[in-house]
């Protein structure tokens, strides 16, 4: 069992504030990752469930125990950095067992724990072997090792895969998956790259200015994104947003004229809106069709397009000059500089309000 | 080892075929280096050869400034002359004495030290200044310093302190005179062990200390499994370099104690300056120098031999 609750976290580094109070619950088995810009304190946070940073105020509890006090090695965590930070003049062999050398377990069972780990991370045939003697990706799971040998109940990943190559991240970021799968313990994963959010989480937490901005599961942050900020952070290629005002609403639905051309009336449960109030309309680049600019009330000129064989990516400015990214089919083929219309799907837009909050869709709002 | 074949691949087959219509002017232009280089090397094999070879002449001839003129042949009568004196045996074991003292009590209190000044305090940069300052002060004012304003039985800075206490003040330089250089000398070569140490402390990687600490690591383990094993390079170069310097410590003990009293703080090196140019005895101190090379050259290779693999060692 390993359930971690944090309770109004505050961290400060002299007059600036890094956590300004975070609450969270993460459960037993679950996979969280923390995301967030860089500076948003999605490390300081992770450090300071470990105990390497100490805390301002507030507190973190692992099984209702009060350990936000306690010292690094008596949290029973156990942490992969972003560097690895593998002890350079020991073997694999002994980079596993340290820990369970000072924790004074018997031989014979830091021998079977540091063959088990190495069996699950494939690591026998370098149990011998200095670390300098390794490869990017094979630091790596000697790091993970050292972390699965402690059998902690939460393991803290602090950047793990920024080291490495695309393609040997893509890899480990499978491998992390079904490490997770197969161990079924609590893991907690900071990292900025939102595809390893999105793929490797139960539970995303995307914070930003050293506050939670939304909780949730990836498809639901994905899907309905308490705000803008979020709406703009998930996602590849980022949503794209245009200002408009509304122009009539009713108890399910709302109909924007956009700022620069067309309308749009999206199913959306906007009680706190106006006639007249200022809006952003957001959307996704599956959600926009590309048609004839003489079919569409919003046109545009074809920037730049991105084929990348099973997609291609059109860059729109619009009048306004802002830049509309729209996925076609790979493809499609169009030219710089053409006139082109825009027909956004009205039911998968996003709302947002003046302060970026986004507005629930109605059949949100009645589950 | 793999990065060097795979440089090595490449590079020698774009080599080859430049080899034939090189050959010849590569062969030019080494003569020309060659050339070029000559007078440095001339000049320093001069440099070289004459002290050495005319040493080995005057350690084999009868050469005592005091009987001009009586020079001849002798054979080895010399070195049998300074290997059985009273005093090789005693500037053999003074010399051992003195480097390893030195090299123990600068590299431990240099770990130390270096590792109290590596915390972040107020005003470290000025102490760090002031730990490294010794190190500028040349041999022979350091040892006056300790002679006179130390050391002095009267009015000397450790005899105040005796005195406050009720102590009768201690004559160090009659009573514990070996220790007495080895503490002058340990000052001198104490800031150099910092410099080394404490540079290389700042390139720990603070990541590894980390986590070490979640798997448990107390300040102790610590130190012996992470910060010791990162300064075995530093110290290796501060062991080396301080015996080079140390085997020929001269003015601390010319300044202080002359070699007094008795045999009890030469070393090889004042012995030979006490025969030359004490005794006028040219022949057995040229033999006495030699013997020293012989040493030094001893001690060089075993040093290497310990110290030298975990420098050309990859980290």
């Amino acid at each position: 069992m390993a359930n971690l609750t944090i309770k109004n976290l505050k961290k400060s580094f002299e007059a600036t504030e890094i956590l300004k109070g975070i609450d969270l619950e993460i459960k037993d088995n679950e996979f969280v990752v923390f995301v967030g810009p860089s500076g948003c304190g999605k490390s300081t946070l992770l450090r300071s469930i470990a105990g390497l940073e100490e805390v301002t105020s507030g507190h973190i509890l692992l099984d209702h125990k009060e350990i936000t006090d306690l010292a690094p090695a008596k949290r029973n965590l156990a942490m992969v950095f972003q560097s690895y930070a593998l002890y350079p003049h020991m073997s694999v062999r002994k980079n596993m067992s340290f820990a369970l050398e000072l924790a004074k377990e018997k031989k014979d069972v830091i021998n079977q724990k540091v063959a088990e780990a190495a069996r699950i991370l494939e690591l026998e045939p370098l149990l011998d072997r200095k670390p300098k003697e390794l490869s990017g990706g094979q630091r790596q799971r000697v790091a993970i090792g050292r972390a699965i040998v402690r059998q902690p109940k939460v393991f803290l990943f602090d950047e793990p895969l920024s080291n490495l190559d695309a393609a040997l991240r893509v890899q480990m970021r499978l491998e992390l998956a079904r490490l997770h799968h197969d161990l079924n313990a609590t893991m907690i994963y900071v990292t900025h790259d939102q595809v390893e959010a999105m793929t490797l989480a139960d539970k995303v937490v995307v914070l930003r200015h050293g506050q939670i901005e939304q909780v949730g599961t990836p498809l639901e942050l994905y899907r309905n994104p308490a705000n803008r900020f979020v709406a703009g952070f998930l996602g590849m290629p980022k949503m794209s947003f245009l200002p408009g005002t509304v122009t009539a609403l009713d108890a399910s639905s709302v109909t924007v004229e956009l700022t620069f051309g067309g309308s749009v009336t999206l199913p959306a449960a906007g009680e706190h809106l106006r006639r007249g109030s200022e809006v952003t309309v957001g959307v996704r680049p599956e959600n926009i069709d590309l048609v004839d600019a003489s079919e569409a009330s919003l046109t545009g000129f074809m920037d730049i397009a991105e084929n990348l064989g099973s997609d291609t990516y059109c860059y729109v400015k619009t009048d306004g000059q802002e830049t509309l990214t729209v996925r076609m089919p790979g493809n499609f083929t169009c030219n710089y500089g053409d006139r082109i219309g825009l027909q956004l799907h009205a039911d998968e837009c996003h709302l947002f309000d003046e302060h970026g909050n986004a507005i629930q869709k109605p059949t949100q709002m009645a589950a | 080892m793999k990065s060097t074949a795979l440089n090595a691949g490449p590079a020698s087959a774009a080599a080859e075929p430049m080899q034939d219509s090189r050959q010849g002017g590569i062969r030019k232009t080494s003569r020309i280096n060659r050339f070029m280089v000559s007078p440095s090397v001339i000049v320093l094999a001069l440099w070289m050869v004459v002290p050495l070879s005319m040493t080995i002449y005057f350690s084999l001839i009868r050469y005592n400034l005091l009987y001009p003129g009586d020079n001849e042949f002798v054979g080895l009568e010399n070195f049998q002359f300074f290997v059985t004196d009273f005093g090789f045996m005693a500037g053999m074991s003074n010399t051992l004495l003195l480097v390893g003292s030195v090299l123990l009590i600068t590299v431990v209190l240099g770990v130390l030290i270096s590792l109290l000044v590596n915390q972040a305090f107020w005003g470290r940069g000025i102490v760090r200044i002031l730990l490294i300052s010794p190190f500028f002060i040349m041999p022979t004012v350091n040892a006056l310093i300790w002679k006179n304003l130390l050391l002095h039985p009267v009015s000397g800075v450790f005899a105040a302190i005796w005195k406050f206490f009720g102590a009768t003040p201690i004559d160090w330089f009659s009573e514990f005179p070996l220790f007495s250089i080895i503490m002058i000398v340990s000052w001198q070569w104490l800031p150099f062990a910092i410099l080394l140490l404490m540079t290389a402390l700042q390139s720990l990687d603070q990541e590894q200390q980390e986590a070490a600490r979640l798997d448990g690591a107390g300040p102790c383990a610590l130190f012996f499994h992470l910060t010791l094993p990162h300064l075995a390079r530093p110290i290796a170069v501060v062991v080396m370099i301080e015996t080079i310097f140390l085997l020929s410590i001269f003015a601390e003990i010319f300044t202080t104690t002359g070699g007094g009293p008795g045999y009890e703080t030469t070393n090889l090196a004042y012995l030979i300056y006490s025969q030359a140019l004490l005794q006028f005895d040219v022949g057995l101190a040229s033999a006495g120098g030699l013997i020293a090379v012989v040493l030094a050259n001893i001690a060089a290779f075993f040093l290497v031999r310990l110290i030298g693999k975990s420098l050309t060692e990859k980290q």
